[in-house]
């Protein structure tokens, strides 16, 4: 049997390690511990305490949501290519933010744009859910698609009627998905949706196990598929919803984690879970840094880099597919 | 023994009836295969007196209690269930995708505790795949996989076995081999075997009973030997067929 802890301790080791060499570089400077002493160290201490620490939690908690969504999607569809976007949650988050900047909301209350965006996010996972009920799980993935397609149609409508070039930046700006400039406010926002649906999305590890004996035999052995289909769209719509809502758009997390630590716990949809959590907050922690040290005249966008990275691995994911398939 | 029966079972789908009215008792000890044209009902049966159907009329009893009444976890240590072609999702290795019929009584994640162990190894050493339980199940071959899928099914030791022809896709040696161990379960081991099965032969000489479904009705009941006739298989196939030999050497003859 493989060992599921040593693989946790690794990664969990490896997070502390980048998490503190994290709060190291930013657009402020080089931050080192004895930077932060003494009594002209003001505005160090601001940038630490402001900038980077909560930068850094958000990142831990967001990568973990996407991270856990992925594989909790990749075991409910055991399809290796499903990740959190699938079922309307972040087109539903992009059209609600969207809506908050082009009515001005945005501009008027800061915290206006998460919280539209986690309605829209909301919204559109329960449009998923209510239309693909019922059916298997192949209708809950077509009525995410269907749902997707209307909503980003609905986004670029929005950016279509863009009243000024101005609230069109922004909105493109937000869409590509970021971590700069979000401070405690951000955090404690998303962080009690975020954890609520990290919980409801860990309880589902014995359910996704029998299912990968395929849906009849799970039924067979006790498992009620329907609720299983319900507690992770309202897993993922909580913490991928309340996540996407304040960063933006970050894709290819929630698809990459999970297959990096599948084969380590011997494919077990239930053991994959934990590492896939670990290994998503370590990848969105290292992309994120790598925005900031990349000499670049303009920060790199979070979602731009890990779409860079992320869409190379998903067609090596394809080729291999198309490999084995006969 | 756990007796399992059904009472004026009607399930209809989509407005057609396609079990109509069925009444029928079983208990442990029986190797029951049932037998129809493709069409006849046989899978919407075995999946009725699995508990996994909505039923629109009459009841199943397992141990005399309405299937309704137990609760899932319950039921799946109680009767296993396999369907046609069952195949593993991911390459789990064989011994960890037998445990998963363990279902709830593993632990948090998923680690199966000495006596669950032992029930492990039991199962695997029934099934002659000891020798396999670290290969990942998606290379098994066919005759492989059925036995790691019957094993899985039979770890939690279930008293009724229920099974979506078992033997299709299976070449004559390990069809006979699986019909031999479906036997031996019923038999040696006293559990309630329940299979639709398409190769006669098979039928006739391994089960203990035959059920002959028809248009959604039992149209015959009984041991094999009596059972299975020329005019039976007519009715059923509607092809001219005859019963040759006898005993043990006995095998259907189909004459198109």
């Amino acid at each position: 049997m493989k060992s599921i802890t040593g693989l946790n301790a690794k990664l969990a080791l490896l997070l502390v390690v980048l998490a503190l060499l994290s709060l190291l570089p930013g657009r402020a400077g080089w931050l080192l511990p004895w930077n932060l002493q003494g009594n002209d160290a003001e505005l160090a201490r601001l940038i630490f305490w402001e900038l980077r620490i909560p930068r850094l939690l958000l990142a831990l908690l967001v990568g973990a949501a996407l991270g856990l969504a992925g594989a909790v999607l990749q075991g409910l569809t055991r399809n290796p290519l499903a990740e959190p976007g699938l079922l309307g949650v972040s087109s539903g988050a992009a059209f609600g933010a969207v809506l908050a900047i082009y009515t001005g909301l945005g501009a008027a209350f800061a915290l206006a744009i998460p919280l539209l965006g986690f309605t829209g996010a909301l919204l559109g996972t329960m449009l998923t859910l209510a239309l693909g009920a019922g059916g298997g799980v192949l209708s809950l993935i077509l009525a995410g698609a269907a749902v997707s397609g209307l909503l980003l149609a609905g986004t670029a409508l929005v950016l279509n009627l863009a009243p000024n070039p101005y609230a069109a930046y922004e909105i493109s700006h937000w869409m590509m998905g970021s971590l700069a400039d979000r401070g405690w406010a951000q955090l404690f926002l998303a962080a009690p949706f975020v954890f609520a649906g990290i919980g409801v999305l860990f309880t589902t590890g014995r359910a996704l196990d029998a299912l990968s004996l395929g849906e009849q035999q799970a039924a067979s052995l006790g498992v009620d598929l329907a609720r299983l289909r319900r507690q992770v769209v309202v897993g993922t719509a909580l913490a991928v919803g309340g996540a996407t809502a304040v960063t933006g758009t970050i894709g290819f997390i929630g698809l990459l984690a999970p297959h990096l630590v599948r084969a380590a716990v011997g494919h077990e949809p239930r053991r994959v879970l934990w590492p896939a959590a670990l290994a998503g907050a370590l990848l969105l922690l290292a992309a994120d840094v790598a925005t900031r040290l990349l000499p670049l005249a303009q920060e790199l966008k979070l979602g731009v880099l890990t779409g860079l990275i992320g869409s190379p691995f998903f067609l090596w994911l394809v080729w291999r597919m198309k490999a084995r398939s006969p | 023994m756990i007796p399992l029966a059904a009472r004026g079972l009607v399930v209809r789908r989509e407005g057609s009836e396609i079990l109509r009215g069925i009444d029928l008792d079983a208990q442990g000890g029986e190797f029951i295969a049932v037998i129809g044209a493709n069409g006849a009902g046989k899978s919407t049966l075995l999946a009725a007196l699995a508990g996994l159907l909505r039923i629109d009329a009459g009841e199943v009893l397992l141990d005399q209690r309405p299937l309704a009444d137990i609760a899932p976890r319950d039921l799946a240590q109680l009767r296993a269930w396999l369907p046609q072609n069952p195949r593993a999702e991911w390459p789990l290795s064989v011994e960890r995708m037998v445990a998963l019929g363990l279902g709830p009584r593993l632990r948090g994640f998923g680690e199966a505790g000495p006596e669950e162990q032992a029930r492990i190894a039991t199962v695997l050493a029934d099934t002659d795949l000891i020798a396999l339980r670290a290969r990942a199940v998606t290379t098994l071959s066919g005759g492989e996989l059925a036995r790691a899928m019957l094993a899985r099914a039979l770890v939690a030791d279930p008293a009724v076995l229920i099974v979506d022809e078992p033997l299709a896709g299976l070449d004559p040696q390990h069809a006979w081999d699986a019909a031999r161990r479906m036997r031996a379960l019923a038999v040696e081991q006293g559990r309630l075997v329940i299979a639709s099965i398409h190769d006669l032969n098979i039928a006739l000489r391994r089960a203990t009973r035959v059920w002959a479904l028809h248009e959604g009705r039992l149209l015959a009941d009984g041991p094999p030997a009596t059972t299975i006739t020329a005019a039976l298989l007519g009715e059923l196939f509607g092809m001219r067929a005859e019963i040759r030999g006898s005993g043990s050497s006995a095998y259907v003859d189909f004459a198109p």
